[in-house]
């Protein structure tokens, strides 16, 4: 697959309940290794996109394709199993279990033991728990998490929650990461520490990233791509340079003037 | 009257018919753990359990002749569901092939019922009731093609070559019975309902309660049937404290199944998937856990405990209706131990045993006239909520305001 193709091509996806329709004909294309952000206004359908791509929606029309395959109807865990992996706006993290345990639940796609070869091969399973562990540790190292390795995670502070999200969604291996809203309700000094994390990811594994964000600023730094969604629509995309000198974008985040 | 050796005595009764308690509780605490469902209808798994295994022990002659050729039957589908397997992958993408074998597994369904009928003198109800399960558990048998096959092929075998070995026949029977009853309320009853409120879950499960409860009588009989397991409930005798042979075999069973639950949810896979649904569904969807697949086990695991609970409990009290009433008893339990705790589900019940006999023995006989058992542990469970309402070993919910 050479580098220029589509990865992820999502193609004119509508979305509807009952009455309201979420997203209406979206469509855009996702390079390997791209930062691609969707940014818009509140209520413009952008974590009903990601869900929609996540598989915890189902598309009333459309087609989402994933290096060749089509995707569109898979379910979460299916959706999970291609290599996607996604954090959320509010945040859906294991609170009784500690960070590392959250982690590690993130490597249970990775694990091949089963019952049996637990009761009959305890070496066999324990080197293997040792092998995720490991990763796992990696992972922490990288998201400078060590301190809390062992703290129940409901305990924690919110932007130190988002980074465990996010450690639990790169001890996945994802090729495509989703990222609703990572830095959502943080100060300066938690966004930059994130915007960091993700260049970092993005760097270190060449991972696919698809970024969700309300405020237009944080993301034209990150961004290979932007595209803009309004009211369930697409109304721009291109380089960040471009979209942030679009009058139809400029309206549609301060209103006609 | 103090007399050590008497409270000894009674102490050690009572621990060790608490663990009776704990074993009902436990079918709660896992469901409970797992989907957040209070599921109402556990003691009537426990009455269904007892009498599937009580009938399909008594029922003798024709009745295991059928079902050599229903395992001849079950060892066919295997290999078929197998092969589908190989051949052909299974998806909703692959719809119209569903539908064959729905249609397909539904002739060999009318076929099994018309064989029934024609063998005749069985009651009709147990039969239709028979292809309602097998009708059950192809339908399950279709998403996990292979496991289903590998259950399947196990029947047939032990259907087979267990021979003259009522028992354990009628124990494998009655096991996959309970397991294809589990998954099947999970896919029937409660997932139709996923994302509801609690409150209408719980009302489910009691509709669910009343359902089985029919069933049961209706599928079998509303008789009081003897159950003999083969241990004899004699007491012997330690240092002048008698103890029951029997409750010493039930704590000593009990110990291996949660041993055998606590490694399942503590070391392996499964169980850290498990532990992961139970604490938040949507983050366990992100990270590839099939929701429908883990509650489908905990349900199965629950048909599981209830079959043991089932097992004990009817061979003490014999296998009666009142079976299904011990769902209240395990209520007390529960408030104790706390509702989502294998641990506290089993020092719960050791408590609530404990404390009702000696409630009994030492104050309730001399002074109140006796039967205090009926209503002590939930006195107690009531006090108890008043102190620590999220049981012993409950999570305590701190809300963030």
């Amino acid at each position: 697959m050479n580098d220029t193709a589509s990865y992820l091509s999502i193609k004119d996806i509508h979305l509807h309940f009952g009455g309201i329709r979420a997203i209406q004909g979206v469509g855009f294309d996702v390079r390997k290794s791209e930062v691609f952000s969707i940014i818009g206004p509140n209520g413009a359908g952008k974590t009903s996109m990601i869900n929609v791509i996540s598989g915890f929606y189902r598309p009333t029309q459309g087609q989402i394709q994933f290096d060749g395959v089509d995707r569109t109807h898979y379910r979460p865990e299916q959706v999970a199993r291609l290599g996607f992996a996604r954090t959320f706006q509010n945040i859906a993290l294991f609170r009784g279990m500690s960070t590392l345990d959250n982690i590690m639940t993130g490597r249970l796609l990775k694990m091949k033991q089963n019952f049996l070869s637990n009761a009959f091969y305890l070496g066999r399973s324990q080197r293997e728990e040792m092998e995720h562990r490991e990763y796992v540790e990696h992972i922490i190292d990288f998201l400078e998490i060590q301190a809390i390795r062992k703290i129940p995670v409901g305990r924690l502070p919110y932007g130190l929650q988002k980074r465990v999200e996010l450690a639990r969604a790169i001890a996945m291996e994802p090729k495509v990461l989703l990222l609703d809203e990572p830095m959502a309700g943080m100060n300066l000094e938690e966004k930059e520490d994130m915007a960091r994390f993700i260049l970092d990811v993005n760097d270190e594994w060449g991972t696919t990233m698809l970024l969700i964000e309300h405020d237009m600023s944080v993301v034209m730094d990150l961004s290979d791509k932007v595209m803009v969604m309004d009211y369930g629509e697409k109304i721009a995309q291109g380089t960040p340079d471009e979209v942030r000198v679009d009058p139809v974008v400029i309206r549609a985040y301060l209103g006609d003037t | 009257m103090w007399d050590p050796l008497l409270f000894v005595e009674v102490l050690i009764g009572g621990l060790l018919s608490g663990i009776m308690y704990s074993i009902v509780a436990l079918g709660f605490v896992l469901i409970f753990k797992a989907s957040g469902v209070f599921n109402f209808a556990q003691g009537a798994l426990v009455l269904f359990a007892a009498l599937t295994f009580v009938l399909m022990l008594e029922v003798t002659g024709d009745f295991w002749n059928w079902t050599g050729g229903l395992s001849i039957g079950f060892a066919g589908l295997a290999g078929l569901l197998f092969l589908l397997n190989r051949k052909l992958l299974l998806n909703d993408a692959n719809r119209f092939l569903n539908i064959k074998v729905l249609a397909f597994s539904a002739a060999i369904l009318v076929a099994i019922v018309l064989a029934i009928f024609i063998q005749g003198g069985h009651n009709m109800w147990r039969g239709v009731f028979i292809a309602l399960l097998l009708f059950l558990g192809l339908t399950v048998g279709i998403r996990k093609p292979n496991a289903a096959a590998a259950v399947l092929l196990g029947v047939a075998i032990i259907a087979l070559f267990a021979g003259e070995i009522n028992f354990w026949r009628s124990l494998v029977l009655t096991l996959v019975v309970m397991i294809v009853l589990g998954i099947a309320i999970e896919a029937v009853v409660l997932r139709p309902l996923v994302n509801q409120e609690p409150i209408i879950l719980f009302m489910a499960t009691i509709g669910l309660n009343f359902v089985i409860e029919g069933m049961a009588q209706g599928v079998w009989d509303a008789d009081v049937h003897g159950l003999d397991i083969g241990i004899e409930d004699i007491p012997f005798e330690v240092a002048g404290v008698y103890i029951s042979q029997f409750d010493i075999f039930v704590a000593v069973a009990a110990a291996l199944m949660v041993g055998t639950i606590a490694i399942f949810f503590n070391k392996t896979r499964i169980g850290r998937a498990l532990r992961a649904v139970a604490d938040d569904h949507q983050a366990a969807m992100s990270v590839g856990i099939p929701l429908k697949n883990i509650w489908a086990i905990v349900w199965a695991a629950s048909g599981i405990v209830a079959l043991f609970a089932g097992l004990m409990w009817g061979s003490k009290l014999g296998v009666q209706f009142s079976l299904a009433l011990l769902a209240f008893k395990a209520l007390p339990v529960l408030i104790l131990g706390g509702f989502t705790s294998i641990p506290g589900a089993i020092v719960g019940g050791l408590i609530v045993g404990a404390t009702e006999k000696i409630f009994e023995v030492f104050v309730g006989i001399p002074y109140l006239g006796g039967g205090t058992e009926n209503w002590s542990p939930y006195m107690l469970a009531l006090i108890f909520l008043l102190f620590r309402p999220q049981g012993l070993f409950g999570e305590r919910i701190i809300e963030r305001v």
